[in-house]
């Protein structure tokens, strides 16, 4: 149990499963943000 | 019984960082939301006999264009018929079927095209697919919203902004994938199916391994619920999930989100010829696809932003300013296309899909207020089935008066004219539902006998997987 709860606790591991979701999304809008450009040319 | 479904497993610790769940929601959505790519996959399936160019044999676009079709009805089934039994054993059972039939769903399907059997397809993809996706879509909403009692609509807008993401990341990612696989003799779906349905499946099984659950009476540090009438639509009661069929509420609210999807949907389906017909000669193919990737972003964006301004504005004023500016911007098409000012329609169609986006957000706080939290996730699969209605209604009405206008010689420049008004009416007729919504009438609240009886049995449920 303590160890659930410093897990659950730690901040990096809250980054790192952020990061973990963002970066592929990031990566996803950054393609379909150069499809969106051909708009402006 | 500490079993891995077990809800003592999943029952958070009190010292839970709360900004875990976000993500482990993501994960799953950010995955299911794939399904609005799936369109990518239709060329290279129509030739995966003849490789290079269609033969007789193959499948045809009609024919294809059922799995995809197939798997949105299923969804509202699955999210309909699934929200209850979600309620009673909690998301992570929930978000594992979930994984297992959307990634399992690919396998079906690759198998289906390695023997090239249109029925597995159908199966795979379409019913256990959509049943994934169905399951996915509603089973973290409702925690979300648990451990997020003073931001709801920021929760769960963060949640469904990645089902509209998810799109964005599977489009590229199954290009790609065909792309590294395809050869002389391949057009590499089979290949790429396997590779995402393992993806899938992994990425959604980490979501339902992350996901926890508030203990009872557990609220965010310094936070205390409001108390006294601040906003009589905010109840601190709980409407069962089969009580709130028999509300008035239910069906106003399930007609103010079908009649904004519809609005929303029928031009997000005919975004690119839409500009393409608006301004011909000066639009070209390859900016009208820049057009309609333009418009997944601000669908995208408006998941997070109206769903978290809601948290401000009230849920009921936010779907007013959907109504009120999606009425003044639907009106202004016309003359923004008229003038030929691309720039305007632009921005007209942007704000009307951000608040397309919004509505499906900002739906669940909007019963979460209304009902209650404890059956949200039900009720709200519940209200799903209006986005499968306007799934049909939407690219009905906007292609069948076109083609009727093209038919009795309107230019095809003008031809959604009559189109843009009559979704304004649309959004009037929604209007009013919103208005009529009222708090809900305290015969239909729970009491706290039924409360902890129902807490009992699915307790008893989940210790039973």
């Amino acid at each position: 149990m303590t160890t659930q709860t410093h897990i659950s606790h730690n901040p990096l591991l809250v980054a790192v499963f952020w990061l973990y979701v963002a970066v592929p999304l990031a990566w996803g809008v950054w393609s379909t943000l150069q499809k969106a450009l051909a708009l402006f040319h | 019984m500490s079993g891995f479904f077990s809800r003592e497993r999943i029952v958070a610790p009190n010292n839970y960082n709360r900004w875990l769940v976000p993500p482990a929601a993501l994960a799953v959505h950010l995955c299911i939301g794939q399904a609005y790519a799936f369109s990518v996959f239709n060329g290279p399936l129509s030739k995966v006999i003849g490789i290079t160019e269609s033969t007789p044999d193959d499948w045809k676009l009609t024919t294809l264009g059922w799995i995809f079709s197939l798997a949105i009805f299923c969804l509202g089934l699955a999210a309909a018929f699934g929200g209850k039994w979600l309620e009673k054993v909690g998301p992570r059972v929930t978000m594992f079927v979930a994984a297992c039939c959307f990634g399992g769903g690919f396998l079906i399907s690759a198998i289906g095209v390695q023997l090239h059997q249109i029925w597995l397809l159908y199966l795979g993809y379409g019913v256990l697919g959509g049943i994934g996706l169905g399951l996915g879509y509603v089973s973290p909403v409702s925690t979300l919203i648990k451990w997020f009692p003073d931001r709801r609509g920021m929760a769960t807008g963060m949640a469904i902004m990645g089902f509209g993401g998810g799109a964005m990341i599977g489009a590229p990612l199954s290009v790609f994938l065909m792309d590294m696989f395809k050869s002389a003799t391949s057009v590499g779906v089979t290949q790429t199916f396997v590779v995402m349905g393992v993806l899938y499946f992994i990425s959604m099984m980490i979501g339902a391994l992350a996901i926890r659950v508030p203990a009872e009476g557990w609220k965010p540090a310094g936070w205390n619920p409001p108390v006294g009438k601040v906003n009589k639509l905010i109840t601190n009661n709980h409407v069962h999930i089969d009580q709130a069929l028999k509300t008035p509420q239910f069906y106003l609210l399930w007609l103010a989100l079908c009649l904004n999807v519809t609005a929303g949907i029928g031009v997000l389906g005919q975004a690119s010829l839409m500009i393409q017909e608006s301004f011909k000669g000066s639009v070209t193919v390859a900016a009208a696809a820049g057009f309609v990737g333009l418009m997944s972003l601000f669908n995208m964006g408006g998941r997070f932003l109206w769903s978290s301004a809601s948290d401000w504005l009230g849920r009921k004023n936010t779907y007013m300013i959907y109504f009120l500016l999606g009425i003044a911007m639907y009106s202004s098409v016309p003359a923004a296309s008229q003038s030929g000012n691309v720039a305007m329609f632009v921005t007209f169609y942007c704000i009307i899909i951000s608040m397309y986006g919004g509505g499906f957000s900002t739906i669940p706080a909007y019963l979460a207020d209304i009902f209650g939290t404890k059956f949200v996730g039900g009720i709200h699969g519940r209200l799903l089935t209006a986005w499968s209605a306007a799934g049909v209604f939407g690219p009905v009405l906007v292609n069948y008066i076109r083609e009727y206008q093209v038919a009795h010689g309107v230019a095809k420049a003008d031809a959604y004219t009559d189109t843009m008004y009559i979704m304004a009416v649309l959004l009037v007729v929604g209007l009013i539902c919103n208005l009529l919504v009222r708090p809900v009438h305290a015969k239909h609240h729970m009491s706290q006998k039924e409360i902890d009886s129902f807490d009992a049995s699915g307790a008893r449920l989940a210790d039973a997987h």
